[in-house]
This record gives C-alpha cells, sequence and structure tokens, in this order.
C-alpha cells in the first residue's frame, strides 16, 4: 500500500450512520481433484479488496460499477450476510459485533430490497404474512401504541399500497412487478430502519413503472431519514436519485463524491469510460473498454485499472510520466477537488501541477 | 420495395380463459439497410411479432394480417419453402444468449449446422466458413472448438450473432440483444452490430425495452403498447419531442446524465401495463395517462399524421393539429 493510501473522511454529515473501515472479503475457489493432488492452490477470489465507505444519516449513495466489481458482495457484508476476512463496520459509531443478539438488532435497522420482488417474496404466503413476518421474527407486537395490524397497514400504505386492508390476503402472483416491488419495501419499512439497502431496486420492472418505484424510495428519506445504499450499473438511476456515486472496480472503490461532480466532472478514467457507454442518440463509434469485466482472481499490480485504462494506452500517463506508478505502485483514494476523490495516478499528478504555479 | 414488409398483423392466443389477443394490427416496413426499433414493455406483443415474422409461435395461436420477406407472404407458405426461408432470408438474434446455445456442442459445430441444413455447403467447408465468422464478430477462428460455458456472456452473444450471419439473410431480427448484459459488454456488442449491419447492408429489427439503447442505433422506432403501435418515427425525434403520451413517460425512464430536469425526480406512470386479457376500452393508455380527457376511455385513436414521417395514437394529436391551423 503506497503512501497516498489514506482512508476516506466522513461524508458531508457529521452524523455517519454506517461507517466501513478498510473492508475485506474473499471467497475461496475451488480445484478439481486431480488439480489438488497435484499440488495446484484454489485462487482465491478478492471480491471487496480495501473499502472505506461512509454512509450519513438520511443520505443515499449510489454504489456503482459493472458485474463482478464486488458492489453486491459490498452490500451483503454490510448487512452481515458475508463475514469480512479484514476490516470493520461500524453502525451508529459502534463497531458492529459477532454475537447473535447483536446482529439480530442491527438487521432489525438495516434492511434490504432485492432486486427481484418476484424472488424475494414468499408465493404460498399472503401479503399480509410477508410483511408482519419480520415484526414476528424480531418480536415486535406493538410499537408507537400500535397494534401488529395497524403496523403492517401503515407500512403498506406508506409503500403505496392503498387501501392496505386491499392487499391482506392478496397472494404475490395477483400483483403486479411494481406493486410486488413496493410490498418488499412495506417488508423493510414495517421494521422502521436506520438504513435501506437497495440492490438494483428497479432493474427488473418495467420502464414506466421504475419511475414511480424510485419516488418512493426517495419519499422515504425525505419523511422518515432513511439512509440509503443503492446498488446498481445503472449510472441515469444514480443521477435520478443520489447524493453521493461511488465507482467500484475490482473490489475497491476507485471513485466518489457528490452526484454532480462524480458523474458530470468525472476525474477517474473508469468513471469516464463507463459514462462514455451509457446509451444515447448519436453514441455509436464512441471509445469503450476492450475486453471482458475483470477476474478478481487476478487483481492487476499497481493501479488495478491500468491493462484496460485508456490513458496508459494512449500514452498519456506515460508523457505525464506516471505510467511507472501506474504499472507498479497501488493507490487509494485521494482529494482531488473538495468530498471527490479518486485512485488515479495521472489525475493526482494533474492536481499537483495546477498547484505548483498558484503557489 | 421493402425487405420486411408487415400489415395488419394480428396475433390471439388460444388459453383455456378463452383468446387473448397480444397483437392487435401491426403495420410496419424496413427498407434495404434500415434499423427498425420496437419498444414497449412487457407483455405489449413485441416478441409475439418476432415469433409470428418466422412462424415460430406455438400451435394454437390465431395469425392474421401479412408478413412480406423479400415481397414473398412467410404466412402463407407452405413447410419446404419456410424453412429456406428460416435462417436465410430472415434470422434472429435471441435474447438471453446464455441459454439460446446448446451446451454440450461445440460452437463450430452449432455454426456449421445451419450451413449444413441449408446445403450452403459440405462439412468440411462449413467449419471453415464458421471460423471466418467468428473473426468477422470478433473472436478467435480456434473458440470454434470451445463448448459454450467457456465462453464469457459477451462472447456468447457474439457467438449468436455469428449464428445469425451464417446464411447470409437479408434481415436480422435482434430480439433484446445486450439485455442480459453489462454495459460495457453492451457497448462493444452494439458496435458490432452496427459495424456488420453497416458493411453488410442488412435490414434489421431491433426490439427492446431500453429506449435509449434503440435511440443510439435506429434510424426509425416504433413504440408499442397493449399490442399496439402508438407512436412512430425518425428515432432523434421520437425520443426527445414525443408526441404520444406513453412515449414521453418511457423517455423518462432513461433520463440523460447532466440533464437538471432529472435530477433528483424520478417520474414514471402510476399503474402497471395492461394483461393482454384485459386491454382497457377506447385509447388502451387512457387510465394510466396524465392527459387524459372524457373521449379517451370510448374513442380508439388511429395513427394520426403528427409532422413529418411521424404518426401517433392519441387523440390529442389531430386536436392540436387544428389549433396550429
Amino acid at each position: 500500500m503506497s503512501e497516498a493510501a489514506r482512508p476516506e473522511p466522513a461524508a458531508p454529515t457529521d452524523d455517519p450512520v454506517l461507517e466501513v473501515r478498510g473492508l475485506h472479503v474473499s471467497f475461496a475457489g475451488r480445484v478439481g481433484l486431480g488439480a489438488g493432488v497435484a499440488g495446484k492452490k484454489a485462487s482465491v477470489s478478492r471480491a471487496v479488496d480495501g473499502v472505506d465507505l461512509t454512509l450519513g444519516r438520511g443520505e443515499v449513495l449510489a454504489l456503482a460499477g459493472e458485474s463482478g466489481c464486488g458492489k453486491t458482495t459490498l452490500a451483503r457484508t454490510i448487512m452481515g450476510l458475508e463475514a469480512p476476512k479484514q476490516g470493520e463496520i461500524r453502525f451508529m459509531g459502534e463497531p458492529l459485533g459477532t454475537s447473535t443478539k447483536i446482529l439480530r438488532e442491527y438487521r432489525r435497522r438495516v434492511q434490504i430490497v432485492f432486486q427481484d420482488p418476484t424472488a424475494a417474496l414468499n408465493p404460498r404466503q399472503t401479503i399480509y404474512e410477508s410483511v408482519a413476518e419480520g415484526l414476528r421474527i424480531h418480536g415486535v407486537t406493538s410499537q408507537d401504541g400500535m397494534s401488529e395490524e395497524q403496523l403492517v397497514a401503515r407500512a403498506l400504505a406508506r409503500s403505496g399500497l392503498r387501501p392496505p386492508e386491499r392487499f391482506y390476503l392478496v397472494y404475490p402472483h395477483e400483483l403486479s412487478g411494481g406493486q410486488r416491488q413496493r410490498v418488499v419495501i412495506a417488508g423493510a419499512l414495517v421494521l422502521e430502519p436506520e438504513i435501506i439497502v437497495a440492490d438494483e431496486p428497479v432493474s427488473s420492472l418495467d420502464a414506466s413503472v421504475r419511475g414511480e418505484i424510485l419516488k418512493l424510495l426517495l419519499g422515504l428519506r425525505d419523511d422518515f431519514g432513511i439512509a440509503m445504499l443503492v446498488v446498481t450499473h445503472d449510472l441515469g438511476l444514480a443521477w435520478t436519485i443520489a447524493d453521493r456515486v461511488a465507482v467500484m472496480y475490482l473490489g475497491r472503490i476507485v471513485e466518489i463524491g457528490p452526484a454532480e461532480d462524480v458523474l458530470t466532472k468525472p476525474l477517474h478514467p473508469y468513471t469516464k469510460a463507463l459514462l462514455e457507454v451509457v446509451p444515447e442518440a448519436g453514441g455509436l463509434g464512441r471509445p469503450y473498454l476492450s475486453g471482458e469485466p475483470p477476474d478478481p482472481t487476478r487483481i492487476p499490480e499497481g493501479c488495478r485499472f491500468h491493462p484496460r485504462c485508456p490513458e496508459v494506452a494512449s500514452g498519456a500517463a506515460a508523457s505525464a510520466g506516471v505510467e511507472p506508478k501506474c504499472l507498479g505502485e497501488d493507490l487509494g483514494l485521494i482529494e482531488l477537488q473538495p468530498g471527490h476523490f479518486a485512485a488515479c495516478h495521472l489525475a493526482a499528478a494533474a492536481k499537483r501541477s495546477d498547484k505548483v504555479p498558484a503557489g | 420495395m421493402s425487405i420486411l414488409s408487415v400489415r395488419d398483423l394480428e396475433v390471439t392466443y388460444a388459453t383455456q380463459a378463452g383468446p387473448v389477443p397480444a397483437v392487435r394490427g401491426v403495420s410496419f416496413d424496413i427498407d434495404k439497410g434500415e434499423v427498425l426499433g420496437l419498444a414497449g414493455e412487457s407483455g405489449c406483443g413485441k416478441s409475439t411479432i418476432v415469433n409470428a415474422i418466422l412462424r415460430l409461435l406455438p400451435a394454437g395461436a390465431i395469425t392474421s394480417g401479412e408478413v412480406l420477406l423479400n415481397g414473398e407472404d412467410v404466412l402463407g407458405m407452405k413447410g419446404g419453402r419456410l424453412r429456406a426461408v428460416r435462417w436465410t432470408g430472415a434470422s434472429v438474434v435471441f435474447q438471453g444468449a446464455m441459454h439460446a446455445l446448446n451446451p454440450v456442442q461445440r460452437i463450430g459445430d452449432q455454426l456449421a449446422e445451419a450451413i449444413v441444413i441449408h446445403k450452403l455447403s459440405a462439412e468440411k467447408e462449413a467449419i471453415l466458413r464458421a471460423g471466418d465468422l467468428l473473426e468477422k464478430v470478433g473472436l478467435p477462428p480456434r473458440r470454434l472448438r470451445d463448448y459454450p460455458h467457456e465462453l464469457s456472456g459477451g462472447q456468447k452473444q457474439r457467438v449468436m450473432i455469428a449464428m445469425a450471419l451464417t446464411c447470409s439473410p437479408t434481415v436480422i431480427i435482434a430480439d433484446e440483444p445486450t439485455t442480459a448484459l453489462d454495459v460495457m459488454v453492451q457497448a462493444q456488442v452494439l458496435g458490432l452490430l452496427h459495424e456488420l449491419q453497416h458493411e453488410m447492408g442488412l435490414a434489421m429489427l431491433f426490439i427492446t425495452h431500453d429506449l435509449s439503447v434503440l435511440v443510439e442505433v435506429c434510424d426509425r422506432l416504433a413504440i408499442m403498447y397493449a399490442g399496439k403501435i402508438v407512436e412512430e418515427g425518425r428515432s432523434g425525434p421520437v425520443f426527445e419531442k414525443p408526441a404520444h403520451p406513453y412515449t414521453e413517460a418511457l423517455a423518462a425512464a432513461f433520463p440523460a446524465i447532466g440533464d437538471p430536469r432529472f435530477r433528483k425526480s424520478p417520474s414514471g406512470l402510476g399503474g402497471d401495463p395492461p394483461q393482454p386479457d384485459s386491454i382497457p376500452s377506447g385509447c388502451s393508455f387512457h387510465p394510466r395517462c396524465p392527459v387524459a380527457f372524457d373521449e379517451c376511455p370510448t374513442t380508439i385513436p388511429d395513427l394520426y399524421e403528427a409532422g413529418e414521417g411521424r404518426r401517433a395514437a392519441c387523440l390529442l394529436v389531430p386536436q392540436r393539429a387544428q389549433v396550429a391551423t
């Protein structure tokens, strides 16, 4: 790790609900019997490879990247569904414990909304049962002076399913995709979480329905101050709802900052490449990265993006004199603009040369 | 003359609950070297159209209208002629390349199969031709010996495209060719399709729900809702200045990054696309339409002229035209 690597400071708010520090998660590969006997080692997949992240109260943070970049693993680890190999997760300022009791309480306050509501709902459970299940698991029989039924009704109504009684005895197959996703959101909402982790919350929905679900999620933040981590590959979606955007590449966040800055004035060549490939009229013939999404069992030396980096390929990195660093020196996030961080030797060099004449 | 011409196509599925109309009178033409995009949400009938063009619909589907491929009516063809036209006249790049390839057959054999079946060449030459096709789609010919599981998603989709090219068709129908792919790989595949289409002067029918992809690759767009085309025209104007409120809502689901109109203000339609077995009366879009008025639930709109090469099925279109004159 180079000296440039330093943790990313707190979010714009002084009151983070979630902090992730130096998180590493890896999965062991498998080797065939023959290869194992021959002494071949299983390759280890470093899915999350050193992530620092904070989520402020009531903040919407979009986590973007290609498939295989580790964004879903990071979200699952934050949920306590994967065990980190190294690093720490702090919730409301306290490190997350490993005891069942603490994890259970944590999982009440941090809820997840999955990509495909059809898979997330039990087809043989009524909507009432699906939403009430969370309450029962956590032993909540009443809250704010409300009975279980009132709590379920309130959650359904807040998710836009009105009148709620109409949905009590309905089964998931009787609902449309958008309504099912509202049921999943109601199931998360009924436990009054501090954080909702949403993994591609609208990508399985019809295009004309997506806007309403996103409106609902933004409303939950505005009305109840729920912080959200939205995992997505869709930068247009990030533009529509996120306060900040984090871009992940091969297990590491390579750029993070306010959504306006990251999406309209990107600093990292990978973010630039991702923005180039967002389809648009007249977009054909624009540059895109060749090759396949990278392999987390073989993370390149130096800057992990250098084998695909257009700046290295075009010689821009060489003429700025940073190419040896790109090839040989791993780096962490560097604050290049206020609140806007990127892990790029070239962008850092450009910033330094800006500073020299100024003083 | 257009290469593919679809006239008043209607497809009705017979189900236990009675007949279900999936396509309710659709007409369009594609000229040589032209790319037409067909957009719509699940259940709007766009995949049924793909299957109807090559007569791949299940038994029990009732089809009427005309599908003219190079001037010949596909719907009236006898079995032998139909087999000859499939893949040589029109071929399909199916969605979900992961599942469309045979997992226990080598890529080369699968590519050669279509060539041999159509008696275009003997087996040995067919393999050579398959190698050429792989090169054309950007894969080294040694990949002929690979099985599908040895390829990535993007590579499999390249193989599917090579397969669609095996018998040099005049029309390629691409049914959600990039839906399952990652953004970066999607850009590669779209670039490849565009290159091939351009180089070989192919006519193409491109089907997806992703309007932003269509705007990028298509010359013209047709927007479908509940089994009908509700708007058609040149792709740029349709996307940027929609004449139909449904097109407008669909376009808003694919916001331009950097456009302040979309920042922190997601917009969508209430309700859901209708099921084909319960299509609303009048204009089928009226229950979800933000600008519907008293006539909409009772009057079925035609496709009205809405500018040069533009047509839209909205009662407001002729009204606006009247106001303008």
